[in-house]
């Protein structure tokens, strides 16, 4: 397996505040990666730290080239689509529009083809097409989320938090689908979660994030095995 | 009241420009959260573009064009050199920009074409039509009005472009992950905020007759027509504008006469302000306290 996202020394600062110091981690080709770790750990600035939206310094490698200090559009057009954590919605355009948007980088005809696709993952967003998408549910608004971030035709998913504020059947079914999505369209993903149990459960690798720093890196399938991880990062 | 049916018509017209230019302010408005007070200044100053292609000997509406593409490129620039650098400033920098903006584009524009009025030509029959209801200019520029907005709707509704511009005022963020170019989408907006400006200006230029200060009155009626209709709202500020201009002519044809008319236009804000801050049609504003 090659590794599709590796990233040297990665450092991030909102201003003075220094939030990332100098991570090392990789996702690799058609994997899963999860990033875990508590509220204020660095997660969703790693996230933002790829798509160029805070200063960052390292090294960033995407597919043999290096991304960072680039602007965020043209980090997206090289095919990493970001799922931001409180989903991005554009609320006052219909979900039409928010899936127009999501393909705005590619030919409208093959746009078109592909919301069926969309559709074949999450039928309620064809129920929901002309309607307004700020009066969509949580649940809702995330299956757009996501299909917007599918649209781009992504090599890299980069996931903030999914299951967030959902209730417990509505992130099962989002993760059934997320499977799915995975085998079907071949795209790497980022996880960045707060629940563990259900990202070590999807992912293969797995890194842990405390207060910036990556303190425990390894096969997701071995750190949901280890006791003495679980009960003193992960909490379950 | 034949005398009643002229003034609700030439209400009409007048009130189309003020739609224009209230769409304009609304445009600038959605993308910064700032009414550009230099708004009225920049559709003078490509009136007078209009003017000098005109006495170039070009046809009135290959100039009416010309005026127009340049404004276009006249508001990106302005956008990329004067608003780019104070994007991210506090709300009373950006005020000063824009005053600064307004200042400096009147006394270009005085400083260019002189301060002494001029006349302007209007495309359409100098002509009363439909048993003296309507003069040929009112019904032209309504009517060119019309087909500018409805343009300008079509374009934002039905097509890419349009759609990312709408994106990138709402919310700049998910937009640049969308892979849309916020920064040129601004400027777009910015760019045909300032052709539309172009278009009032051209219209109204043949009855109010051409000076530097020709639109400062009339972005105050806009003002007001973007406010009644809501300031976030491009269709409630087009409706709006087209009220205001019915109510400033009736209210200057018999309440306050017409040497009070321009008091009306603060009347229209002051009490929208007050009774209804939002608009006939912009989305309400709550914050948590």
């Amino acid at each position: 397996m090659t590794a599709l996202l590796e990233v040297k020394g990665l450092h991030a600062a909102y201003g003075e505040t220094k939030v990332l110091h100098g991570l090392d981690f990789a996702v690799q080709q058609g994997g899963v990666t999860a990033l875990l770790g508590a509220n204020g750990a660095g997660k969703t600035t790693t996230l933002r730290a790829l798509c160029g939206m805070v200063g960052t310094q390292g090294e960033i490698n995407l597919g043999g080239k290096r991304i960072e200090g680039m602007a965020t559009e043209d980090i997206v057009r090289l095919g990493v689509a970001h799922v931001p954590d409180g989903r991005g919605t554009f609320m006052e355009l219909t979900v039409e529009e928010n899936m127009r948007l999501g393909a705005y980088t590619r030919p409208a005809r093959e746009a078109t083809a592909d919301f069926e696709k969309m559709f074949g993952y999450f039928p309620r967003l064809k129920e929901r097409f002309r309607q307004q998408a700020g009066t969509l549910s949580g649940g809702e608004q995330q299956m757009l989320a996501i299909s917007r971030a599918l649209l781009l035709r992504p090599r890299l998913l980069l996931l903030d938090e999914p299951s967030f504020g959902l209730a417990p059947l509505i992130v099962r079914e989002i993760f059934d689908i997320m499977r799915r999505i995975r085998d079907e369209e071949g795209v790497s993903i980022l996880l960045v979660e707060q629940n563990a149990s259900l990202a070590l459960a999807f992912a293969e690798d797995a890194y842990l994030l405390e207060t910036g720093r990556i303190v425990i890196a390894g096969k997701a399938s071995d750190i949901s095995k280890d006791e003495g991880i679980r009960r003193s990062y992960l909490g379950y | 009241m034949e005398g009643f049916i002229h003034q609700i018509i030439s209400g009409i017209a007048t009130g189309g420009i003020y739609a224009s230019v209230a769409l304009a302010l609304v445009m600038i408005y959605q993308a910064t959260h700032h009414v550009n007070f230099a708004q009225g200044e920049m559709a003078t100053f490509s009136t007078y573009i209009a003017l000098t292609l005109i006495n170039f000997g070009l046809p009135y509406w290959v100039a009416f064009v010309g005026s127009f593409a340049i404004s276009f490129v006249v508001g990106v620039i302005i956008e990329r050199l004067l608003m780019r650098p104070v994007a991210n400033a506090p709300v009373l920098t950006s005020v000063g920009v824009f005053v600064g903006l307004l200042l400096i584009v009147n006394s270009v524009t005085g400083w260019f074409f002189d301060y002494t009025i001029k006349q302007f030509p209007s495309p359409f029959p100098d002509k009363a039509l439909f048993g003296g209801f309507v003069s040929g200019h009112e019904l032209g520029s309504t009517a060119v009005t019309l087909v500018v907005l409805l343009s300008v709707y079509l374009f934002f509704r039905h097509t890419r472009l349009g759609l990312a511009m709408r994106a990138a005022a709402f919310n700049p963020v998910s937009s640049r992950l969308v892979g849309v170019r916020v920064g040129w989408m601004l400027a777009l907006g910015w760019g045909l905020a300032a052709a539309i400006g172009s278009v009032a200006g051209c219209m109204v230029a043949p009855v109010v007759f051409l000076d530097p200060n020709m639109m400062s009155g009339i972005l105050l009626y806009a003002f007001a027509g973007a406010l009644l209709g809501g300031i976030d709202s491009p269709l409630g500020a087009v409706l709006g504008g087209f009220m205001v201009g019915v109510i400033e002519n009736l209210g200057g044809a018999y309440v306050v006469g017409t040497e009070l008319k321009l008091t009306l236009a603060l009347v229209i804000i002051i009490t929208v302000l007050t009774l209804k801050p939002s608009g006939l049609m912009g989305r309400k504003v709550y914050s948590r306290v």
